[in-house]
């Protein structure tokens, strides 16, 4: 095989695999990529990355996705590092100098030798393979914050005003290290059972596309990260369907005004300008244990768009209601405690910790049925799992009689509604109920179903 | 245009632009190329101080669309100068009404707008379409239009085509998301906030008289800001202005006086100085 058609294979099975992440990447764009690589050449593997990037991908929120897949199609190198593996000790002695130093060359090639070194696990190619966790576990980076700190505070490192800033910068370039670690176990991981499937099983997908249930603390930082970036493209969406719905009936007057000019006869038919009132949004919120990430993202992203409307009122359960809405106006600066403190504020359980649907809708139905009328919609967020409690279907309805809207966002895949103890065939047979696992289709919902 | 991506990066440098690898490498792609350039990133990052470097190093003119809620193709593209045909017809010549429409539009009574400007310059040209996301979506597909196969149709005079295709960048905050179709025109570049390192550079270099150590200091104080959840991050921008104002302050060192006192000059919302002020320990702000 020529070098030439290796490179084409290559690039073919790179963009295979984004697509296969839900990138897309034209035929265009892939000529465009092997158009970059012949003017930049592969031995400045940098580059490669930089101007594989400007050419296949259109968003800031691939890139991620897109370092990971290229670091295994275009690794850093082949096979085991040289030289014999360095014991435990001499690693962590060597990774407190590099960290100190900060020395991102010297940390990757570190990355590498330990990963070699602790993360190898079983013998036979079938079975064995290569663990960043067990590395990390191994190696444990995070214990050396202390003595990295002090070293550099010996050294002078540490003094004047942003010597206090000291601490979160090692802890910085420890979290770096780790993701280093982790790319390195997967190249390994890769040579061993094929890149193809390492790049579909291994890479973690884009934050958009992750379940909401299954989503880890990182992954729900990450996301809260998008909120504005995803309130200012559904504003810009609802803004068109709202000149969408503003448009469309004539106003006969003015069009017959406007024809006196040419004999009455109305040539240009004026277009009644309506200004309704905003409408209004009404949010019910499980923050019970595992529903409580797609809750919060879901509060964040509605609060980031209250200007969208007249009013917002959220209200949060598990096993009892209470108003969280002054919360959430004062709790957007410090999304990553909003959890915390909408559990430490408001009443939300009674005799026991686990959600009851039925005691919390009839409770809102009774203490807050005044903030229902005719001009509110209104959410239910939660995986309508009752732990075997009456699902109280009355007090929905009665909410659903009130309002003009009650839809029903449940996280969970459509086909585990019913099994076990879920409510939600029951609930849905009253309310529009909809899938709405990740933040991409929450994105997509709430552009749809919002009110104009 | 440029030889190599190590050309861009020291050509840039030499009119006062540091460029990161990406970015470097994604100019020398897009001449490569012959592809718009998208650039999007946070308000601050040196996205339209980019094109402006490149125009420079180029020897090319600068065309600028400035976009904003509103721009039309009138301002864009082209627009009749109504007020001198109205002058040129009632002035009459004595002849016939062919002759003088033939004649009022014709080149004279054109104002060419920043789009036309640049297809038809003989020159070579950059042309900066800044902030395009705050165009209505509307100007997109004439964007589009026009990017797709650098002509453009005026009626009354006909087809104008690039003798000599700009170098065009298009600028985003990403207030929008601009739409596939125009972004699939384009080679993409994402400017974030910049390295320890770059920045330190950046800081040097615009301003000059600033010690090196309270440089150092300066941007791992910006770096530590931006590690935070606030509302508005500071950006290359508010680091060079706290930089400014440290060395007018004659300051020669950080301490917590004078960075309580100017947290005002990175933060832009209160809030955000509170919080900063407590994740940094500063006495009551
Ligand atoms: N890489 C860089 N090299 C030199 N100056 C920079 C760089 N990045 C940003 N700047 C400076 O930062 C300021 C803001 O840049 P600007 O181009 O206006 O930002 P943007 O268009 O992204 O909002 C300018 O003063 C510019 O000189
Ligand atoms: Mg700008």
């Amino acid at each position: 095989m020529t070098a030439g058609s290796d490179v084409a294979a290559r690039l073919a099975g790179f963009v295979a695999a984004l697509r296969a992440h839900g990138v897309r990447v034209g035929t265009a764009e892939t000529v465009d990529a092997a158009r970059a690589v012949e003017a930049l050449g592969l031995a400045d593997r940098a580059l490669l990355r930089e101007g594989l990037a400007a050419t296949l991908l259109h968003t800031t929120g691939q890139r991620q996705l897109f370092d990971a897949v290229f670091d295994l199609y275009f690794p850093r190198a082949v096979g085991a590092p040289d030289g014999e593996p360095a014991g435990r000790e001499e690693l962590r002695d060597r990774l407190a100098a590099a960290l100190a130093a900060n020395d991102t060359a010297v940390l990757g090639r570190l990355a590498v030798e330990a990963v070699d070194a602790l993360g190898g696990y079983g013998s036979s190619p079938g079975s064995g393979g290569w663990s960043s966790y067990q590395t990390l576990e191994r190696l444990r980076p995070q214990t050396l914050l202390a003595q990295v700190r002090d070293d550099m505070r010996a050294r002078g490192g540490g003094a004047g005003f942003a010597g206090r800033l000291l601490e979160e910068e090692i802890r910085r370039r420890i979290e770096e290290f780790r993701g280093q670690v982790a790319a390195e176990a997967r190249r390994r991981v890769a040579e061993r059972r094929g890149r193809d499937e390492i790049a579909r099983r291994a890479v973690a997908t884009t934050a958009d596309r992750v379940d909401f249930l299954y989503a880890g603390k990182d992954r729900l930082a990450e996301l809260r990260r998008t909120v504005q970036p995803l309130a200012r493209k559904l504003a810009t969406r609802l803004a068109a369907r709202r000149r969408r719905a503003a448009r469309g009936t004539i106003d006969l007057r003015r069009t017959l005004r406007g024809s006196l000019s040419t004999g009455g006869v109305p040539v240009r038919p004026v277009l009644r300008r309506r200004r309704p009132a905003r409408p209004e949004l009404v949010l019910l919120c499980d923050v019970s244990g595992s529903v409580a990430g797609f809750s919060d993202f879901t509060m964040l992203l509605v609060q980031a768009l209250h200007d969208q409307f007249s009013k917002v009122r959220v209200f949060a359960f598990v096993n009892r209601i209470d108003e969280v809405t002054g919360l959430l106006t004062h709790g957007v600066a410090d999304a990553e405690g909003l959890s915390g403190r909408i559990r430490a504020e408001a009443r939300l359980t009674g005799w026991h910790g686990s959600s009851d649907y039925g005691v919390a809708l009839g409770e809102f139905a009774e203490r807050y049925g005044a903030a229902v009328g005719p001009r509110t919609t209104v959410f239910v967020l939660g995986d309508a799992r009752t732990n075997m409690a009456d699902p109280n279907l009355p007090a929905l309805k009665r909410i659903a009689a009130q309002a003009r809207r009650v839809y029903w966002l449940n996280p969970e895949p459509r086909a585990q509604w019913g099994t076990g103890d879920s409510a939600a065939p029951e609930y849905a047979g009253l309310v529009e109920m909809h899938e709405c696992r990740t933040a991409r289709q929450l994105g997509a919902l709430v552009g749809r179903l919002l009110p104009v | 245009m440029f030889t190599s991506v190590d050309d861009v990066s020291a050509r840039l440098a030499e009119t006062g632009y540091l460029a990161s690898p990406a970015v470097a490498t994604t100019v020398f792609l897009a001449a490569r190329l012959g592809k718009p350039l998208l650039v999007e990133g946070p308000a601050g990052v040196g996205k339209t101080e980019l094109a402006k470097a490149v125009a420079e190093v180029a020897g090319a003119r600068l065309v600028r669309l400035q976009c904003y809620e509103g721009v039309d193709e009138a301002r864009a593209l082209y627009e009749w100068n109504h007020a001198k045909q109205l002058l040129r017809i009632s002035a009459g010549r004595g002849e016939s009404w062919d002759e003088t429409r033939d004649d009022i539009f014709s080149e004279e009574f054109l104002l060419p707008r920043p789009l036309l400007t640049a297809i038809r310059g003989e020159e070579p040209t950059v042309l900066l379409i800044d902030e395009t996301d705050k165009a209505d979506v509307e100007m997109e597909g004439l964007l589009l239009e026009v990017l797709s196969d650098f002509q453009v149709t005026v009626p009354e005079l006909g087809t104008v085509t690039a003798t000599r295709r700009p170098f065009v960048v298009l600028t985003s905050n990403a207030g929008r998301e601009l739409s596939e179709a125009l972004r699939r025109r384009c080679l993409f570049l994402h400017i974030g906030f910049p390295e320890e390192e770059l920045e330190r550079r950046i800081v040097r270099l615009k301003v000059p008289g600033l010690d090196e150590t309270l440089a150092t200091s300066v941007v791992r104080v910006v770096g530590a800001l931006r590690a935070m959840d606030l509302r508005k991050l500071p950006s290359v921008a508010e680091t060079i202005d706290w930089a400014r104002t440290l060395l007018a302050l004659g300051a020669d060192t950080l301490d917590e006086t004078v960075v309580r006192d100017t947290l005002g000059v990175l933060l832009k919302h209160q809030d955000d100085v509170l919080k900063a002020a407590a994740k940094l320990d500063l006495d009551a702000v």
